[in-house]
């Protein structure tokens, strides 16, 4: 059962919201572990870019191919084996970080702007506005996602900016919907009908009032994007249209290895636990974060 | 005149991720059969937890119960095992709450409800539809439910405020137990019916020679119901005896403030009082 | 009641509305020519240019051209690039394959979902709670391509087994029964790798749902009346929970219907999503188009129906 300290609590006994959340965040031992497999995955992708970017690169060059050297088991010289090139899987893994995360984060970045500006034109004009604007969600979440993710890929030619772009466009609902509810609901308190009354232009209520209260629930699910994004373009890559070789993701490195997969098992079980593993420590990070955050009385 | 009832010092605490805060300091009572015991007190003074802790009610996590001793026909109910415990609930001390739109489960008729309610804990009532509907609709008439052979196929939300509280009564009361908790149990309800349930409730409970146990916070309508009154604030029991007695001549200056409270027809005062936060008492 | 299934039909009417200028816009807005299949070469002549425009409508207005390809869509005009068979012809004869995957794989979505859910929320807060829910992020996080082949390439080389396509061919089978249950066999394995995300989902929002129900006043009741823990939970509890769970049901079909995609591309199954990817690889953007809206048109019924059936089980609705 629980474990009780000794000492009461005093009434007057306050702490803030934030320090409150941040605390209990980090009493679940499971945030502290997904935090640390993102800070791994994040340093590991930056620092690899860094060291691309002055020419050097660690273990070797993801790009240069070795036919005798293809397809070969984990060893201490290719810690995750080679590739059907003779490409050093590791290295590959390592850059193929940089392109996850990137899209992850972008992708997220682009679907807030949208789903925030829609949203709170719904929510906080409402009526016919808001009607017309949902009905559109309504609508586009009709659509099987990924597939029209693919579509437009398909249409649009496969590259970072497209794919980046293509998945904010079709995933900006969930967080449109979320910031037309918190809208809908702070345009009604005491403070911003006093704000009107005082003559408060709309950009300013929106941007002093309503947004720092809404900010929080509208962050930590529009986070929720990351790991979706991740696993997107991780899809996308293995059928092909991801980022195109001889760029490597995670993705690509599995759709490349595919004909070699009886026996290369390497190339399809690394980079798979990799996007496993990356898309898991964001959900459970998040679902540590909303946990903190909940309120029990 | 026998114990029914004896709480001896209950002590109650809510845990939270920051330590414990204490509810019940210390809480002492009694209650004999076929009595009416009422407990008063302003919201926050622990009157809903004691009432709760007899038959352990309250969700634990969060509660505590950190010591004392509740008797119950000469078992300690905080001591008892899960499964004597769920004996004793519905079929010897039954509760009614205060809100009965949200006792109620939204999904099941209220027939149905009852039915569980005299399946679990009516031995006496062969299974039959028809013997279960029978008992259902003698007892939904008995609290003054007219025509409640049409009655017994609504779903909860069909019902008024008043007729929603008459069936938990129906409810609570079918399973023929020998205590009735009845936490605020007009408070959400109108004036006019609240007069209605109260003159209901002692009616049954001579007819069935049941000891109630009645939490409020108004002092004004436990006369003429309640034998003995307790009053808690804070935690504790400030003052406890007999409520003729202590509506004659409260002694301690939180019960005094308290009746003073009540609005009497003819009263002449502009202001009607209020108790300041007494701190230190 | 009526009036509630009216309003939800003539709300569905306006968003197929919608929909359909969405997938409209896919194919004319995108950047490049116009209808992007038929890429006007240079070489080709201006006369060339103009018969294609006029074929393909172009030198009409927005909205007529719409309107056009809204005619072409129904009436099974348009046409495939591929081998210039209508295309909803295609797309219909892969309807029932698909229909009985998605429907296969939400149902074992639903009631596993549903027991993971009712146990994580029984023991909330416990050892059992957190094990639960860490399983059920893991099965979300994991890609359905990968854990496919793991599953396809551990079958047939250690076990021999037969999984591609829907039945097993060279096969004499012995009997009526042994025919189908290797139709079944075909179909549970895909199936179940393509419930494996939407069971984890649903069980995560059974359990909130579950969780948010116990602090409900009747629950109290219900412990008060001296009834088991388990009848509380199953019996009060879980009905009061499980309408959100169907209303789930439409959020899970856009994820579930993507999905079929991949798996069904992996396991060589002849449904819709298969028909897509090898669109999307041959840019056969015709087909794509009017898939698109086909599966936005079943999304939409989908939910049609969970909304319904919501309204079923909620006797508060069904009395107004």
């Amino acid at each position: 059962m629980t474990t009780l300290t000794a000492k009461t609590i005093q009434a007057s006994e306050t702490e803030t919201p934030g320090t409150r959340i941040w605390r209990r965040f980090w009493a679940q031992p499971i945030a502290l572990i997904s935090v640390i497999v993102i800070l791994f995955f994040a340093i590991t992708a930056g620092g690899t870019a860094i060291l691309s970017a002055t020419g050097h690169h660690w273990p070797c060059d993801p790009n240069t191919t070795n036919l005798e050297q293809k397809l070969l088991p984990p060893s201490p010289q290719h810690w995750l084996g080679t590739d059907n090139l003779g490409r050093d899987v590791l290295s590959r893994m390592l850059h193929g970080a940089g392109i996850s995360l990137t899209v992850g984060f972008i992708a997220v970045a682009v679907s807030l702007g949208i789903g925030l500006v829609v949203g709170a034109i719904a929510g906080y004009f409402g009526g016919l506005t808001d009607q017309i604007l949902m009905r559109s969600v309504d609508a586009l979440l009709c659509f099987p996602t990924f597939f029209l993710i693919l579509t437009a890929v398909a249409i649009l030619g496969p590259s970072m900016i497209n794919i980046v772009v293509v998945i904010g466009l079709v995933s900006w609902t969930g967080t449109a919907r979320l910031v037309r509810g918190e809208f809908l609901t702070l345009r009604e308190t005491e403070y911003v009908k006093g704000a009107r009354v005082l003559g408060q232009g709309h950009w300013s209520i929106i941007t002093r009032h309503i947004l720092p209260n809404a900010a929080a629930p509208i962050l930590v699910t529009a986070v929720l994007g990351i790991p979706d994004a991740i696993l997107t373009e991780a899809g996308l890559s293995f059928l092909g249209f991801g980022v195109q070789p001889p760029q490597a993701t995670w993705g690509n490195i599995i759709a490349e290895g595919k004909s070699y997969l009886l026996d290369a098992w390497w190339l399809n079980l690394f980079p798979g636990l990799a996007i496993l593993l990356a898309a898991l420590s964001f959900y459970l990070a998040i679902n540590a974060l909303q946990e903190a955050a909940e309120n029990r009385s | 005149m026998s114990t029914m009832l004896e709480i001896k010092n209950l002590k109650v605490g809510f845990s939270s991720d920051i330590g414990l805060s204490p509810a019940l300091h210390g809480v002492s009572l009694s209650l004999n059969k076929g009595e009416t015991l009422a407990i008063v007190g302003e919201s926050g003074s622990g009157k809903s937890v004691t009432a709760l802790s007899i038959t352990r009610l309250l969700p634990s996590p969060p509660a505590v119960y950190q010591g004392g001793e509740i008797f119950f026909e000469g078992q300690d109910l905080l001591k008892a095992s899960d499964a004597e415990l769920r004996r004793v609930r519905g079929g010897r001390i039954a509760y009614i709450f205060q809100e009965p739109s949200t006792s109620l489960n939204p999904v099941y008729t209220i027939r149905s409800q009852i039915a569980e309610m005299i399946q679990l804990h009516r031995p006496d009532v062969k299974k039959t539809t028809h013997d279960q509907d029978a008992e259902i609709i003698r007892w939904l008439d008995a609290v003054g439910i007219n025509e409640p052979a049409r009655r017994l196929h609504d779903y909860p939300h069909q019902l008024s405020g008043g007729m929603q509280q008459r069936v938990m009564i129906a409810m609570a009361l079918s399973a023929r137990p020998d205590l009735l908790i009845a936490d605020e149990p007009t408070t959400g309800l109108d004036v006019t019916i609240q007069a209605q349930i109260l003159d209901k409730l002692r009616e049954l409970q001579r007819e069935l020679g049941m000891a109630v146990l009645l939490i409020t916070h108004n002092f004004a309508i436990i006369r003429g119901l309640a034998q003995n009154v307790a009053v808690m604030y804070r935690g504790e029991v400030v003052e406890y005896g007999e409520t003729e007695q202590i509506l004659h001549s409260p002694q301690h200056p939180y019960t005094k403030a308290l009746i003073a409270c009540i609005p009497r027809l003819g009263d002449k005062r502009r202001r009607l009082p209020t108790i300041e936060s007494m701190r230190g008492i | 009641m009526t009036s509630f299934i009216i309003r939800r039909l003539a709300l569905s009417v306006v968003l197929l509305f919608i929909i359909s200028i969405i997938s409209f816009f896919i194919v004319t807005l995108t950047p490049g020519s116009p209808y992007p299949w038929g890429e006007l070469n240079p070489k080709i002549s201006p006369e060339v240019k103009a018969t294609f425009r006029k074929k393909f409508h172009l030198d009409q207005p927005l909205p007529t051209q719409y309107a056009f390809i809204m005619r072409d869509l129904f009436t099974g005009n348009l046409r495939s690039i591929k081998d210039d068979r209508p295309v909803m012809s295609r797309i219909l004869e892969r309807l029932p394959a698909t229909l009985s995957l998605n429907f296969t794989a939400i149902l074992i979505s639903l009631s596993f979902g549903t027991l993971l859910g009712v146990y994580a929320a029984r023991y909330a807060g416990h050892w059992q709670d957190m094990a639960s829910s860490f399983f059920a992020f893991l099965f979300i996080a994991l890609p359905g391509f990968w854990i496919s082949y793991i599953v396809a390439i551990v079958l047939v080389k250690n076990f021999g087994v037969p999984i591609l396509g829907t039945q097993s061919y060279g096969i004499a089978f012995p009997n009526e029964l042994a025919v189908i249950l290797d139709r079944i066999w075909h179909l549970l394995l895909p199936a179940s790798i393509l419930a494996l995300g939407g069971f984890a989902a649903q069980s995560r929002y059974l359990r909130a749902t579950m969780i948010e129900t116990t602090r409900e006043g009747y629950i109290r009741t219900a412990h008060a009346k001296g009834l088991s823990e388990e009848v509380v939970l199953y019996k009060h509890a879980l009905r009061n929970s499980i309408r959100p769970l169907i209303a789930g049901i439409g959020m899970l079909l856009p994820a579930m219907i993507s999905g079929s995609v991949v798996i069904e591309t992996i396991f060589a199954y002849p449904g819709m999503g298969r028909l897509g990817y090898e669109a999307v690889l041959e840019r056969d953007y015709p087909t794509l188009v009017a898939l698109n809206f086909v599966l936005a048109a079943l999304i939409l019924l989908g939910n049609l129906i969970s909304d319904l059936l919501y309204a079923a089980v909620d006797p508060r609705v069904r009395l107004e």
